[in-house]
Protein backbone atom coordinates (compact mmCIF):
# COMPACT_ATOMS: atom_id res chain seq x y z
CA UNK A 1 0.00 0.00 0.00
CA UNK A 2 1.43 2.91 -1.03
CA UNK A 3 -1.10 5.67 -0.17
CA UNK A 4 0.13 7.47 3.33
CA UNK A 5 -2.95 7.18 5.06
CA UNK A 6 -4.25 9.81 8.07
CA UNK A 7 -4.70 9.16 11.77
CA UNK A 8 -8.29 8.96 12.67
CA UNK A 9 -9.70 8.90 16.22
CA UNK A 10 -11.53 5.66 17.25
CA UNK A 11 -14.71 5.46 18.33
CA UNK A 12 -16.01 3.93 21.28
CA UNK A 13 -19.73 2.07 21.69
CA UNK A 14 -22.32 3.33 22.22
CA UNK A 15 -21.71 5.15 19.10
CA UNK A 16 -24.54 4.09 16.79
CA UNK A 17 -22.11 3.44 13.65
CA UNK A 18 -20.19 0.25 16.16
CA UNK A 19 -23.92 -1.60 16.05
CA UNK A 20 -25.07 -1.03 12.29
CA UNK A 21 -24.09 -3.73 9.53
CA UNK A 22 -21.04 -2.07 7.44
CA UNK A 23 -22.18 -1.88 3.97
CA UNK A 24 -20.44 -4.15 1.10
CA UNK A 25 -17.64 -2.01 -0.12
CA UNK A 26 -16.19 -1.68 -4.25
CA UNK A 27 -12.30 -2.32 -3.08
CA UNK A 28 -11.23 -0.61 -5.77
CA UNK A 29 -13.09 2.77 -5.33
CA UNK A 30 -10.47 5.17 -4.35
CA UNK A 31 -11.95 6.21 -1.25
CA UNK A 32 -11.88 3.03 -0.13
CA UNK A 33 -8.42 2.55 -0.52
CA UNK A 34 -7.64 6.05 0.98
CA UNK A 35 -9.72 4.38 3.90
CA UNK A 36 -7.35 1.14 3.82
CA UNK A 37 -4.28 4.03 4.01
CA UNK A 38 -6.21 5.00 7.23
CA UNK A 39 -6.86 2.04 9.10
CA UNK A 40 -3.48 1.08 8.92
CA UNK A 41 -2.21 4.21 10.07
CA UNK A 42 -4.54 4.62 12.60
CA UNK A 43 -3.39 1.17 13.80
CA UNK A 44 0.03 1.69 13.37
CA UNK A 45 -0.32 4.84 16.01
CA UNK A 46 -1.85 2.83 18.61
CA UNK A 47 0.58 0.65 20.47
CA UNK A 48 -0.62 -2.64 20.88
CA UNK A 49 -3.20 -2.57 18.24
CA UNK A 50 -3.16 -5.51 16.09
CA UNK A 51 -6.28 -4.57 13.70
CA UNK A 52 -8.76 -2.10 13.35
CA UNK A 53 -12.50 -1.73 11.40
CA UNK A 54 -13.89 0.64 9.54
CA UNK A 55 -16.59 1.29 11.71
CA UNK A 56 -14.21 1.65 14.26
CA UNK A 57 -13.39 5.49 12.18
CA UNK A 58 -17.00 5.75 12.30
CA UNK A 59 -17.40 4.82 8.66
CA UNK A 60 -20.26 2.00 8.23
CA UNK A 61 -18.54 0.07 5.60
CA UNK A 62 -16.80 -3.72 5.30
CA UNK A 63 -13.44 -2.60 5.80
CA UNK A 64 -10.65 -3.78 8.44
CA UNK A 65 -7.13 -4.16 8.81
CA UNK A 66 -5.39 -6.93 11.23
CA UNK A 67 -1.54 -7.21 11.45
CA UNK A 68 -0.44 -9.80 14.55
CA UNK A 69 2.94 -10.02 13.56
CA UNK A 70 5.24 -10.32 17.12
CA UNK A 71 2.47 -10.73 19.54
CA UNK A 72 3.96 -13.18 21.89
CA UNK A 73 0.34 -15.11 21.47
CA UNK A 74 0.26 -15.52 17.50
CA UNK A 75 0.63 -18.73 16.35
CA UNK A 76 0.40 -18.10 12.02
CA UNK A 77 0.81 -14.74 11.33
CA UNK A 78 0.23 -13.28 8.18
CA UNK A 79 1.24 -9.59 8.41
CA UNK A 80 -0.32 -6.77 8.01
CA UNK A 81 -3.39 -7.02 5.77
CA UNK A 82 -6.62 -5.12 5.22
CA UNK A 83 -9.59 -7.08 3.49
CA UNK A 84 -12.79 -5.36 2.22
CA UNK A 85 -16.23 -7.63 2.35
CA UNK A 86 -14.45 -10.01 4.15
CA UNK A 87 -16.89 -13.21 5.44
CA UNK A 88 -15.69 -16.53 7.84
CA UNK A 89 -15.76 -19.36 5.32
CA UNK A 90 -14.66 -22.10 7.50
CA UNK A 91 -14.63 -22.21 11.07
CA UNK A 92 -13.37 -25.31 13.92
CA UNK A 93 -11.93 -25.69 17.10
CA UNK A 94 -13.98 -23.34 19.48
CA UNK A 95 -13.08 -22.34 22.35
CA UNK A 96 -13.94 -19.32 24.99
CA UNK A 97 -11.10 -16.84 25.86
CA UNK A 98 -11.60 -13.26 27.31
CA UNK A 99 -10.88 -10.37 24.96
CA UNK A 100 -10.88 -6.75 24.81
CA UNK A 101 -11.96 -4.25 22.14
CA UNK A 102 -10.39 -0.49 22.19
CA UNK A 103 -13.64 0.63 21.16
CA UNK A 104 -14.56 -0.74 24.84
CA UNK A 105 -12.18 0.51 26.33
CA UNK A 106 -12.99 -0.48 30.00
CA UNK A 107 -14.80 -3.25 29.45
CA UNK A 108 -13.72 -7.52 28.25
CA UNK A 109 -15.66 -10.31 27.99
CA UNK A 110 -15.53 -14.22 27.45
CA UNK A 111 -16.23 -15.02 23.78
CA UNK A 112 -16.23 -18.22 21.92
CA UNK A 113 -14.10 -18.21 18.95
CA UNK A 114 -12.75 -20.30 16.19
CA UNK A 115 -9.69 -21.34 16.86
CA UNK A 116 -9.08 -21.99 12.78
CA UNK A 117 -10.62 -20.20 10.43
CA UNK A 118 -11.03 -19.74 6.37
CA UNK A 119 -11.65 -16.37 5.48
CA UNK A 120 -12.09 -14.91 2.57
CA UNK A 121 -11.96 -11.15 1.27
CA UNK A 122 -10.79 -8.97 -1.72
CA UNK A 123 -8.01 -6.81 -1.56
CA UNK A 124 -7.94 -2.86 -1.71
CA UNK A 125 -7.03 -1.13 -4.80
CA UNK A 126 -6.99 -4.51 -6.92
CA UNK A 127 -10.28 -6.31 -5.68
CA UNK A 128 -8.41 -9.27 -6.04
CA UNK A 129 -10.00 -12.25 -4.05
CA UNK A 130 -8.19 -13.42 -1.51
CA UNK A 131 -8.59 -16.43 0.49
CA UNK A 132 -6.60 -16.84 4.05
CA UNK A 133 -6.63 -19.65 6.31
CA UNK A 134 -5.29 -19.25 10.27
CA UNK A 135 -5.60 -20.29 13.82
CA UNK A 136 -4.78 -19.11 17.28
CA UNK A 137 -4.33 -14.99 17.95
CA UNK A 138 -4.87 -13.94 14.51
CA UNK A 139 -7.87 -16.29 14.30
CA UNK A 140 -9.89 -14.46 16.94
CA UNK A 141 -8.78 -11.14 15.52
CA UNK A 142 -9.76 -12.11 12.01
CA UNK A 143 -13.58 -12.68 14.06
CA UNK A 144 -13.30 -9.84 16.11
CA UNK A 145 -12.66 -7.51 13.28
CA UNK A 146 -15.11 -9.05 11.12
CA UNK A 147 -17.79 -8.96 13.31
CA UNK A 148 -17.21 -4.89 13.89
CA UNK A 149 -18.02 -5.17 10.15
CA UNK A 150 -21.01 -6.62 10.76
CA UNK A 151 -22.32 -3.78 13.16
CA UNK A 152 -21.07 -6.66 16.46
CA UNK A 153 -19.13 -5.94 19.09
CA UNK A 154 -17.95 -8.85 21.93
CA UNK A 155 -20.27 -7.97 24.35
CA UNK A 156 -23.14 -9.48 21.20
CA UNK A 157 -21.23 -12.70 21.95
CA UNK A 158 -20.68 -12.73 25.61
CA UNK A 159 -20.65 -16.58 26.98
CA UNK A 160 -23.17 -15.91 29.88
CA UNK A 161 -23.96 -13.08 32.68
CA UNK A 162 -20.79 -13.40 34.58
CA UNK A 163 -18.73 -13.27 31.37
CA UNK A 164 -18.14 -9.26 30.82
CA UNK A 165 -15.81 -7.67 33.45
CA UNK A 166 -14.20 -4.36 34.01
CA UNK A 167 -10.91 -4.00 32.30
CA UNK A 168 -7.73 -3.88 34.38
CA UNK A 169 -5.06 -1.21 33.35
CA UNK A 170 -1.91 -3.02 33.77
CA UNK A 171 0.95 0.19 34.51
CA UNK B 1 -29.61 1.75 31.91
CA UNK B 2 -31.57 2.15 28.71
CA UNK B 3 -31.98 5.53 27.61
CA UNK B 4 -33.01 7.20 24.31
CA UNK B 5 -29.42 9.52 23.62
CA UNK B 6 -32.27 12.80 23.89
CA UNK B 7 -33.45 11.83 27.31
CA UNK B 8 -29.86 11.78 28.67
CA UNK B 9 -28.97 14.37 26.58
CA UNK B 10 -31.71 16.46 28.21
CA UNK B 11 -30.91 14.65 31.75
CA UNK B 12 -27.20 15.41 31.23
CA UNK B 13 -27.79 19.21 30.63
CA UNK B 14 -30.16 19.59 33.50
CA UNK B 15 -27.60 17.60 35.97
CA UNK B 16 -24.88 19.77 34.22
CA UNK B 17 -27.38 23.17 35.45
CA UNK B 18 -28.09 21.91 38.84
CA UNK B 19 -24.64 21.39 39.76
CA UNK B 20 -23.84 24.56 38.70
CA UNK B 21 -26.28 26.27 40.60
CA UNK B 22 -27.37 24.41 43.60
CA UNK B 23 -24.87 22.11 44.04
CA UNK B 24 -27.39 19.06 44.72
CA UNK B 25 -26.61 16.02 46.57
CA UNK B 26 -25.82 12.86 43.99
CA UNK B 27 -26.61 9.79 46.49
CA UNK B 28 -24.55 6.46 45.51
CA UNK B 29 -26.71 3.63 46.84
CA UNK B 30 -25.47 -0.32 47.59
CA UNK B 31 -28.52 -2.10 47.57
CA UNK B 32 -28.47 -5.66 48.43
CA UNK B 33 -31.90 -8.05 47.62
CA UNK B 34 -31.72 -11.52 49.02
CA UNK B 35 -34.24 -14.17 49.53
CA UNK B 36 -36.96 -16.37 48.38
CA UNK B 37 -36.75 -16.63 44.84
CA UNK B 38 -39.83 -16.00 42.23
CA UNK B 39 -40.11 -14.39 38.41
CA UNK B 40 -40.08 -10.56 38.55
CA UNK B 41 -37.96 -9.43 41.45
CA UNK B 42 -35.29 -8.06 39.42
CA UNK B 43 -38.68 -6.05 37.19
CA UNK B 44 -39.64 -5.20 41.04
CA UNK B 45 -36.75 -4.11 41.81
CA UNK B 46 -35.79 -2.09 38.95
CA UNK B 47 -38.99 -0.84 38.45
CA UNK B 48 -38.81 1.19 42.07
CA UNK B 49 -35.36 2.57 41.39
CA UNK B 50 -36.30 3.61 38.08
CA UNK B 51 -39.83 5.26 39.33
CA UNK B 52 -37.59 7.29 41.92
CA UNK B 53 -35.38 8.36 39.07
CA UNK B 54 -32.30 6.38 40.30
CA UNK B 55 -29.89 5.26 37.74
CA UNK B 56 -28.70 1.30 38.54
CA UNK B 57 -25.43 1.25 37.51
CA UNK B 58 -23.27 -1.66 38.48
CA UNK B 59 -25.17 -4.68 39.51
CA UNK B 60 -24.62 -8.83 39.97
CA UNK B 61 -27.67 -10.99 40.00
CA UNK B 62 -27.13 -14.52 40.98
CA UNK B 63 -29.26 -17.77 42.94
CA UNK B 64 -27.20 -18.59 45.81
CA UNK B 65 -28.45 -22.48 47.04
CA UNK B 66 -31.65 -21.48 45.52
CA UNK B 67 -31.70 -18.06 47.26
CA UNK B 68 -31.95 -15.21 44.96
CA UNK B 69 -29.07 -12.38 45.76
CA UNK B 70 -28.58 -9.12 43.88
CA UNK B 71 -26.42 -6.67 45.20
CA UNK B 72 -25.86 -3.26 43.03
CA UNK B 73 -24.79 0.35 43.33
CA UNK B 74 -27.18 2.74 42.08
CA UNK B 75 -27.05 6.82 42.03
CA UNK B 76 -29.16 9.70 41.77
CA UNK B 77 -30.75 12.25 44.28
CA UNK B 78 -32.87 10.71 46.52
CA UNK B 79 -31.79 10.08 49.81
CA UNK B 80 -31.51 6.38 51.19
CA UNK B 81 -34.43 6.54 53.68
CA UNK B 82 -36.78 7.24 50.80
CA UNK B 83 -35.08 4.02 48.53
CA UNK B 84 -35.59 2.00 51.47
CA UNK B 85 -39.12 2.87 52.10
CA UNK B 86 -40.06 2.28 48.48
CA UNK B 87 -38.82 -1.11 48.49
CA UNK B 88 -40.30 -2.20 51.44
CA UNK B 89 -43.42 -3.62 50.03
CA UNK B 90 -41.01 -6.23 48.38
CA UNK B 91 -40.40 -7.24 51.69
CA UNK B 92 -43.58 -7.18 53.21
CA UNK B 93 -44.71 -10.99 53.14
CA UNK B 94 -40.98 -11.61 54.84
CA UNK B 95 -40.17 -13.72 51.11
CA UNK B 96 -37.34 -10.95 50.45
CA UNK B 97 -34.96 -8.73 52.59
CA UNK B 98 -33.57 -5.57 51.34
CA UNK B 99 -30.60 -3.23 52.46
CA UNK B 100 -29.86 -0.03 51.24
CA UNK B 101 -27.06 1.84 52.16
CA UNK B 102 -25.08 4.88 51.60
CA UNK B 103 -21.51 4.46 50.27
CA UNK B 104 -19.10 6.86 49.37
CA UNK B 105 -18.39 6.70 45.66
CA UNK B 106 -14.60 4.92 45.09
CA UNK B 107 -11.82 6.05 43.02
CA UNK B 108 -10.18 3.34 41.10
CA UNK B 109 -8.25 0.94 43.06
CA UNK B 110 -4.53 0.46 43.19
CA UNK B 111 -1.87 -0.86 40.31
CA UNK B 112 -3.46 -4.59 39.52
CA UNK B 113 -0.79 -6.91 39.44
CA UNK B 114 -0.59 -9.59 37.41
CA UNK B 115 -4.13 -11.45 36.55
CA UNK B 116 -4.07 -15.01 37.55
CA UNK B 117 -7.61 -17.70 37.78
CA UNK B 118 -7.45 -20.22 40.56
CA UNK B 119 -10.06 -23.16 40.37
CA UNK B 120 -10.54 -25.85 43.15
CA UNK B 121 -13.15 -29.08 43.53
CA UNK B 122 -12.77 -31.72 45.60
CA UNK B 123 -15.15 -32.90 48.91
CA UNK B 124 -16.87 -30.21 50.86
CA UNK B 125 -15.20 -29.75 54.34
CA UNK B 126 -14.79 -26.43 56.81
CA UNK B 127 -12.83 -23.75 56.25
CA UNK B 128 -11.42 -24.46 52.46
CA UNK B 129 -12.27 -20.47 51.11
CA UNK B 130 -10.50 -19.46 54.66
CA UNK B 131 -7.49 -21.57 54.22
CA UNK B 132 -7.19 -20.93 50.03
CA UNK B 133 -7.91 -16.78 50.53
CA UNK B 134 -5.21 -16.87 53.41
CA UNK B 135 -2.54 -17.89 50.81
CA UNK B 136 -3.82 -15.46 48.30
CA UNK B 137 -4.25 -12.52 51.12
CA UNK B 138 -0.94 -13.18 52.83
CA UNK B 139 1.01 -12.78 49.03
CA UNK B 140 -0.61 -9.36 48.75
CA UNK B 141 -3.31 -10.87 46.15
CA UNK B 142 -6.24 -8.83 45.85
CA UNK B 143 -8.92 -11.08 44.60
CA UNK B 144 -11.83 -9.39 41.97
CA UNK B 145 -14.04 -11.93 41.59
CA UNK B 146 -14.88 -15.36 43.32
CA UNK B 147 -17.74 -17.93 43.13
CA UNK B 148 -18.47 -21.30 45.25
CA UNK B 149 -20.78 -23.55 44.88
CA UNK B 150 -21.90 -26.94 47.36
CA UNK B 151 -23.15 -29.52 45.19
CA UNK B 152 -23.96 -32.86 47.33
CA UNK B 153 -20.37 -33.63 48.62
CA UNK B 154 -18.71 -31.93 45.75
CA UNK B 155 -17.17 -28.40 46.45
CA UNK B 156 -15.83 -25.22 43.90
CA UNK B 157 -14.05 -22.62 44.17
CA UNK B 158 -13.25 -20.43 41.10
CA UNK B 159 -11.01 -16.99 42.19
CA UNK B 160 -9.50 -14.35 39.92
CA UNK B 161 -6.93 -12.47 41.70
CA UNK B 162 -4.47 -9.92 40.87
CA UNK B 163 -1.19 -11.47 42.20
CA UNK B 164 1.84 -8.91 42.81
CA UNK B 165 4.21 -9.31 39.63
CA UNK B 166 6.78 -12.09 40.19
CA UNK B 167 4.97 -14.10 42.89
CA UNK B 168 2.75 -16.01 40.99
CA UNK B 169 5.08 -19.33 41.19
CA UNK B 170 5.61 -19.02 44.64
CA UNK B 171 2.14 -18.41 45.20
CA UNK B 172 1.01 -21.63 42.97
CA UNK B 173 3.60 -24.07 45.19
CA UNK B 174 2.17 -22.51 48.15
CA UNK B 175 -1.84 -23.36 47.07
CA UNK B 176 -0.43 -26.65 46.53
CA UNK B 177 0.49 -27.34 49.62
CA UNK B 178 -2.70 -25.92 51.22
CA UNK B 179 -4.85 -27.86 48.68
CA UNK B 180 -3.00 -31.13 49.73
CA UNK B 181 -4.14 -30.69 53.16
CA UNK B 182 -7.49 -29.88 52.80
CA UNK B 183 -7.44 -32.95 50.18
CA UNK B 184 -8.65 -30.90 47.30
CA UNK B 185 -7.64 -30.27 43.81
CA UNK B 186 -6.17 -26.63 42.68
CA UNK B 187 -5.54 -25.14 39.53
CA UNK B 188 -3.71 -21.73 39.07
CA UNK B 189 -3.14 -20.45 35.29
CA UNK B 190 -2.38 -17.06 34.21
CA UNK B 191 -5.60 -14.88 33.21
CA UNK B 192 -5.03 -13.94 30.15
CA UNK B 193 -6.73 -11.50 27.85
CA UNK B 194 -6.37 -10.47 24.11
CA UNK B 195 -7.00 -7.01 23.16
CA UNK B 196 -7.69 -7.07 19.88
Amino acid sequence: MKLAGVVRPVGTAPDVVLSRPGAPVDPAEPAIVALAADLLATMRAAPGCVGLAAPQLGVGVRVFVVDVTGHPRATTVHGAFVLCNAEVAEASRWRVGREGCTSVPDLTGDVKRAGRVTVTGQLPGSGEPVTMTTDGFEARALQHEIDHCAGRLFLDRVAGAHAVHPRKVYR
Amino acid sequence: MERTAAAATIRSAAVTATRRTTLRRVNELAITVIGHDRPGIVADVAGVLADLGMNLTDSTMTRLRGHFAMTLICTGEVPEETVEAALLPLAADGSLLATVRQVRPEADGPAPGTPYVVSLHGADRLGIVAAVTRVLARAGGNITDLTTRLVGPLYTLVAEVDLPPGTGAAVTAELAATAAELGVEVTVRPGEMDLL
